[in-house]
């Protein structure tokens, strides 16, 4: 394939993938951009933009510029590893159902939608009431949902891929498991699990900051986007927006995503307008 | 005898609901003999004796066997007794009604305005694919979904009540308001769902539009001379009725669980801000009520979508 002359991307993809970049660049390099400490207490509650603090200070006398790209690598790095996590552990599942069939598949797959059909946000709660709230634990619960989500779209993509004759030609061959998995079956599949990713990676990361919005997410003093308007929200009643502008990355990011997301499908799909 | 099919379709389904509520009550209840320990150390704490622990536990019923205790626990969810909540020691059942008919008028609220606006929307962006106003929605909606909840909320708040003082920023009317006021002080959260809910919606019905103008008879009808008008009222609409009920239905099962958070930051009175607030002091069995309505209901909607779909489409019937 040759490469995508640049013009052929829609200026909201090239938005996408420039927003993105930055985060991921803010994230990697966040003890060197940010100006203050995550956790240091650094002046008065709540002082107002300029002079020492750009943004501002927190309901604590943080600086609010250093725990937003502190929060950048926090939350989107948490993020990150549960949507993998949920992709590792979910597609396998996925392809193992779709391979072996049979009664591993009956139980997966009625079990997947037994899952489902809780709404995500409500079994989130339970079992954050009954484990308790920690970030492994919220990782773990997190990765958990979403992956019946991988599940099944991994399972419904291999289907059509393992129905093909040279699966079945290297069946006959006596190839092993892996080799089918790997050699045969991934390939094929890959463009679509990769538009899930970026799909699956955003609602990870809106559903655990709505749990730190809710106050059972990661928990303080780790900066984090989510739990940020939380603690700061009492300031929207006095018309400051500094509160918000945690919640405006998330948007941004998230933006970005499906933006790149869309225009991947798109391409994928081959339709022309 | 012409409706049997759909009739005994109809009970079909319904019995696979019950099924999967009868599992995910099984479930909601197993969850908790996960703990490591019981309710019973958990509540107490380090500090209790054996002695208190074992009372409570006997107090609780929790020397029984967790299968004894699981049909208990149903037998008393079926009659309306949900227990008593361990934070309080109020009757859980007295706890969710009021909370309940709220959360249902919130998310009602919210659907009477964004069902008809989104599906309008949608169709337009539809038929006129490409245009302008298509990929302005496009873009519109895109960020919508993309944007948190409670970004949403807040910036409404910022302007309309904050900046403009148009409406209350807490939405509890209180027990005794009139129709209008309860209107008037919910309009800010269900403007955030209608927001949130119609830029999902609205772009479902404008995919299963698209892909409805893509098929064949609808080439066919055009070829053959059909007005515009007739080509869309005769040959695409009962088609698209089944996309579209399903559509509504998914968006309305989503409702039900987006009002936890705009619940919580209007500050009114529904089973979302219940079971938030119950989380966080881990008490368990409020959260299992919730839980087990939030499920119901979501069960119910999806259970309707797909009768109602099968009912407006009878190829459906006959999927093998």
């Amino acid at each position: 394939m040759t490469a995508i002359s640049l013009r052929s991307v829609p200026l909201t993809a090239i938005f996408g993938i420039v927003v993105i970049a930055a985060f991921a660049l803010t994230g990697i390099f966040a003890n060197l951009l940010a100006p203050y400490g995550e956790t240091q207490i650094v002046g008065m509650e709540f002082e107002p933009w300029g002079g020492d603090f750009v943004l501002g200070t927190d309901s604590l006398g943080r600086d609010m510029l250093s725990r937003l790209i502190y929060g950048a690598r926090n939350s989107i790095g948490i993020a990150l590893a549960t949507t993998i996590i949920a992709f590792v552990v979910g597609a396998a599942l996925g392809l193992l159902a779709a391979v072996l069939g049979g009664w591993i598949d009956q139980a997966l797959s009625r079990f997947v939608d037994l899952m489902i059909a809780i709404p995500g946000l409500v079994f989130a709660l339970l079992l954050l009431s009954i484990f308790g709230t920690s970030i492994p634990m919220l990782i773990l619960i997190i990765s958990v949902l979403e992956l019946t989500r991988v599940f099944r779209l991994a399972r419904a993509v291999a289907m059509d891929i393992v129905v093909m004759d040279y699966v079945e030609a290297a069946r006959l061959r006596g190839e092993g498991l892996w080799w089918l998995v790997r050699r045969e079956i991934l390939p094929n599949i890959m463009a679509p699990l990769v538009a899930e990713f970026g799909l699956r990676f955003c609602f990870v990361f809106l559903a655990i900051s709505a749990l730190s919005f809710l106050g059972l997410g990661i928990q303080p003093p780790t900066a984090d986007w989510g739990s940020m308007v939380r603690d700061n929200a009492m300031m929207i009643t006095f018309g400051d927006i500094t509160p918000l502008l945690p919640a405006a990355c998330i948007a941004l990011l998230t933006v970005s995503i499906n933006f790149v997301v869309d225009w991947m499908l798109h391409r994928a799909s081959g339709l022309k307008d | 005898m012409t409706l049997h099919p759909l009739a005994f379709m109809i009970l079909k389904r319904l019995a696979l609901g019950l099924v999967t509520l009868l599992a995910i009550s099984l479930f909601i209840f197993l969850a908790i003999e996960l703990l490591p320990g019981d309710i019973a150390e958990e509540v107490l704490g380090q500090s209790a004796t054996p002695e208190t622990v074992a009372a409570f536990r006997r107090e609780l019923g929790l020397d029984q066997p967790a299968i004894t205790r699981y049909l208990a626990w149903l037998t008393d969810v079926l009659h309306g007794d949900f227990g008593t909540s361990l934070a309080s020691g109020r009757e859980i059942s007295e706890l969710l009604a009021g909370r309940f008919a709220n959360t249902l008028f919130l998310a009602l609220y919210a659907a009477a305005i964004s069902v008809p606006l989104a599906i309008g929307l949608g169709l337009l962006a539809a038929l006129y694919r490409g245009s302008w106003f298509d990929r302005t929605v496009n873009i519109a909606t895109l960020s919508s979904i993309s944007f948190p909840e409670y970004f949403v909320a807040y910036i409404l708040l910022l302007f309309f009540s904050v900046k403009w003082g148009l409406f209350p920023s807490i939405a509890d009317f209180g027990s005794d308001a009139s129709l209008g006021t309860m209107l008037y002080r919910t309009f800010l959260p269900a403007l955030t769902l209608v927001l949130v809910v119609t830029a999902h919606m609205m772009r479902m019905t404008r995919a299963a539009i698209i892909n409805l103008l893509a098929q064949p008879y609808i080439e066919m009808a055009r070829l053959k001379g059909a007005s515009p008008a007739r080509v869309i009222l005769r040959h695409a609409l009962p088609n698209a009725l089944a996309p579209i009920i399903n559509v509504v239905a998914l968006n309305l099962a989503y409702l039900v669980t987006g009002v936890v958070i705009v619940e919580v930051v209007f500050v009114y009175p529904g089973l979302g801000q219940l079971m938030v607030d119950s989380v966080a002091k881990r008490d368990i069995p409020v959260v299992q009520a919730c839980c087990l309505i939030f499920a119901g209901i979501y069960i119910l909607l999806n259970l309707s979508a797909d009768v109602l779909a099968i009912a407006t489409n009878p190829r459906l019937m006959h999927r093998k």
